[in-house]
């Protein structure tokens, strides 16, 4: 993947991107951590790959659909139809900027239960995602045995074992060690929250992936709150990404309602991770529009004001206006791609709600193998 | 005497409590701005302040280690860990190192905290928002495990937690939080650890519980009148130590028991009760020690129809108690 080709020299990404420079979209930057790495950030930069074929337009069309169904989802909670929600608006940018950095099919995705946009992204239909809100067959990670967005789906590379914070970082690191001892070149990603950042398990993984020098991308969606708990509270340093550096790796902090600049970042970072140069630790900055999820209530502890300011950086309305700005997109289109992602939202709704419940005849089965040594 | 809800009794408690003593103090994740997710803590921040009443990292372990650390040098902290399931971190500070510190300091020092959690399940809250943890703890030779039922338990024990020199495992079901009422009276009280609590009265079954299957027996032992069984239900309340006495005192009396508890069975409370009995009590018993559990898989599951099959409820109950009087 990623081999610059000269048909994108007039693409819409190429357009799109001069546009953002034109805009003044943040580019990713690396945090001074980085001086572990012999480079300087500008040199690395610029030497970057660009991207394969990274469509913004068809970004634009997914963060649309993602937006339409986190919004369907949040209202079916509302309505007492489906289970708790916790929403990925504002982090859209974040994850489908990520993952088109990456190899689906191919590389290993540890999410955690507000990547909607990466479920979506790596296969998923809206289907299969509501089913796992309304518990019905045919969902496709647990069988409707888990919360919503959990269990795996290793065809596509999905991991979400649990909900316990962190404890899927040290068990992306060790997906990557496997991948080193066996000599495959995949990357693994760890997707993870500012909260989780101050767990044990995530120092402890860190710090044995950069001794390791394993493929891993450790890519921190810092929404600034873990429920309530405000990042003051949570850590005394301004930045996940500056702890980068006591661990021996590379450390980016990147505006992550910018979804180039996520793109760019994460497509570095995994160059990095596949050339045997070891992890690094993508900092997002995204934002939390809803509560932490559908059974939270937020005005306890943050202000609508904080809420209106944050809703400035959205990233839906951000790649909206560099495609309008790059004339990539017009009113009639954007209508028509609302209007789509609203028929398959529809559609999806109805055919997970009409599903019949999981039967019980397996509750037994799964507890251990039937192989006995 | 005041009706009170579980969450409002273990919030009293803990307000008294810090009104009370200024050691006393709370920490856990948001039980700040926020009061906790479950509100156990709303207002406590305006009350006493960032001090007493500390935001934690998301860092389960170090919650239980600074607790620890901080009970071993004169305070007394009740430390939450916001969900039972999310308790594990804590079994290497608690199981591993403040249960072991008044036997291995040869009594030179001692640890008075509290680690609360809400837990249990019947709640739609799937394989980590519906564990059973207590097993575990009231394994341990060193810690106390207090699983209340009621508002008037909750209030009580949770205020004799507080004021206990040892660590105390403080488990709510968090399904009695909100859907379980009761009178706790306006004076002060409190109650001691260790000791079951009589909830019912009869003489021909004996159904020996705790936490949120209290009212499910409760419940059952009023189906079954119709069929002529009078009930006795025991209240266990603690975990560790359990109330020997009284476990023996109802099996001499019926002759026949039913153990009922919501988290798996094998290995857990139950066996230990049973055990109990069959060691002190063997001559009294007319039928097999029964036992009434959750299933052997490693959690509860999601879809209402799992979650279902799951959970014990007052049906599943009254079946165990018929068979068993007619044995
Ligand atoms: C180990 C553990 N502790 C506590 C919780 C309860 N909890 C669920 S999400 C959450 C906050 C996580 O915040 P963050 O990592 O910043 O992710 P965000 O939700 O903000 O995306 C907490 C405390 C949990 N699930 N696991
Ligand atoms: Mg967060």
């Amino acid at each position: 993947m990623a081999e610059q080709t000269s048909d994108h020299e007039n693409g819409a990404f190429e357009r799109a991107v001069r546009a953002a420079a034109d805009s003044g979209i943040t580019k990713p930057t690396i945090s001074e951590s980085s001086s572990t790495n012999q480079e300087s950030s500008k040199t690395r930069l610029s030497n970057k790959k660009a991207p394969d074929s990274p469509d913004l337009l068809s970004m634009y069309r997914r963060m649309v659909l993602c937006r339409t169904l986190d919004e369907r989802i949040w209202m079916l909670n509302r309505q007492g139809k489906a289970a708790i929600m916790a929403s990925s608006q504002g982090h859209e940018a974040g994850q489908i900027g990520s993952v088109e950095a990456l190899q689906k099919g191919y590389d290993q995705f540890y999410i955690y239960y507000r990547d909607l946009a990466v479920l979506l992204e790596l296969g998923l239909t809206p289907t299969e995602i509501i089913k796992g809100f309304v518990a019905k067959e045919g969902e496709p990670l647990s069988g409707a045995r888990q919360f919503p967005t959990h269990g795996a789906h290793p065809e596509y590379g999905i991991i979400n074992l649990s909900n316990v914070v962190a404890t899927h970082i040290p068990q992306g690191v060790g997906a990557a060690l496997s991948a080193k001892m066996k000599g495959e070149n995949r990357v693994v990603i760890i997707y993870f929250g500012d909260g989780a950042s101050s767990a044990g398990d995530c120092h402890e993984a860190m710090n044995f992936a950069a001794i390791h020098k394993l493929p891993v991308i450790f890519f921190c969606e810092n929404n600034k709150y873990a429920i309530s708990v405000p990042l003051k509270n949570q850590m005394a340093v301004g930045s996940v990404a500056s702890r980068a550096e006591g661990y021996g790796m590379p450390g980016i902090e990147v505006d992550g309602c910018d979804i180039i600049a996520v793109y760019e970042a994460t497509f570095e970072a995994a160059q990095r991770a596949r050339s045997g140069q070891g992890p690094s630790l993508i900092e997002a900055q995204v934002e939390r529009y809803l509560p932490h999820t559908s059974d939270d209530d937020d005005s306890i502890y943050r202000s609508q004001e904080e809420i209106e300011e944050a809703k400035k950086r959205d990233p839906l309305k951000m790649l909206k206006d560099l495609l309008y700005s790059s004339e990539v997109l017009d009113e009639e289109q954007e209508e028509l791609i609302n209007k789509d992602a609203r028929q398959i939202v529809n559609e999806a709704t109805e055919e997970a709600e009409d599903a019949p419940y999981p039967e019980t005849d397996d509750f037994f089965k799964h507890v251990v193998g039937d192989s006995s040594v | 005497m005041t009706i009170k809800t579980v969450l409002e009794a273990v919030h009293d408690a803990m307000q008294e409590e810090m009104r009370r003593d200024e050691t006393v103090f709370v920490m856990g994740e948001d039980i700040g701005a926020r009061g906790g997710v479950f509100l156990a803590t709303e207002g406590f921040l305006q009350e006493f302040g960032e001090n007493r009443v500390i935001d934690t990292p998301l860092a389960e372990s170090s919650i239980a280690g600074v607790a620890l650390g901080a009970a071993m040098h004169g305070m007394r902290p009740i430390a939450e860990i916001e969900f039972g399931d999310f308790i594990w971190p804590t079994i290497n500070q608690i199981v591993g190192e403040a249960a072991k510190v008044r036997y291995g300091t040869k009594g030179k020092l001692n640890a008075p905290m509290v680690l609360r959690a809400p837990h249990g399940g019947g709640v739609r809250g799937a394989l980590y928002h519906s564990q059973s943890v207590e097993a575990f703890f009231a394994h341990t030779p060193g810690l106390k495990v207090v699983t209340p039922s009621t508002p008037y338990d909750a209030k009580g024990l949770l205020k004799s937690a507080i004021r206990d020199d040892d660590p105390v495992i403080f488990l709510e079901h968090k399904r009695t939080y909100r859907l379980v009422r009761g009178e706790v009276p306006d004076d002060e009280y409190t109650l001691p650890i260790g000791k079951a609590d009589l909830k019912r009265e009869g003489s021909d079954v004996t159904i020996i519980t705790y936490g949120l299957m209290l009212h499910h027996c409760l419940e059952a032992a009023e189906t079954v009148e119709m069929d002529d069984i009078d009930v006795e239900v025991l209240d266990l309340r603690t975990v560790r130590p359990l109330d020997t006495d009284a476990i023996l005192a109802t099996t001499r009396k019926t002759g026949k028991v039913l153990i009922v508890h919501e988290d798996n069975k094998a290995l857990g409370i139950g066996a230990e009760v049973s055990a109990i009995i069959s060691e002190n009590a063997f001559e009294y018993l007319d039928g097999p020690v029964a036992r009434l559990a959750g299933p052997e898989i490693p959690a509860m599951p999601f879809a209402p129809p799992l979650e279902d099959m799951y959970m014990i409820d007052s049906e599943k109950i009254a079946n165990s108690i018929r068979q068993l009087a007619e044995y």
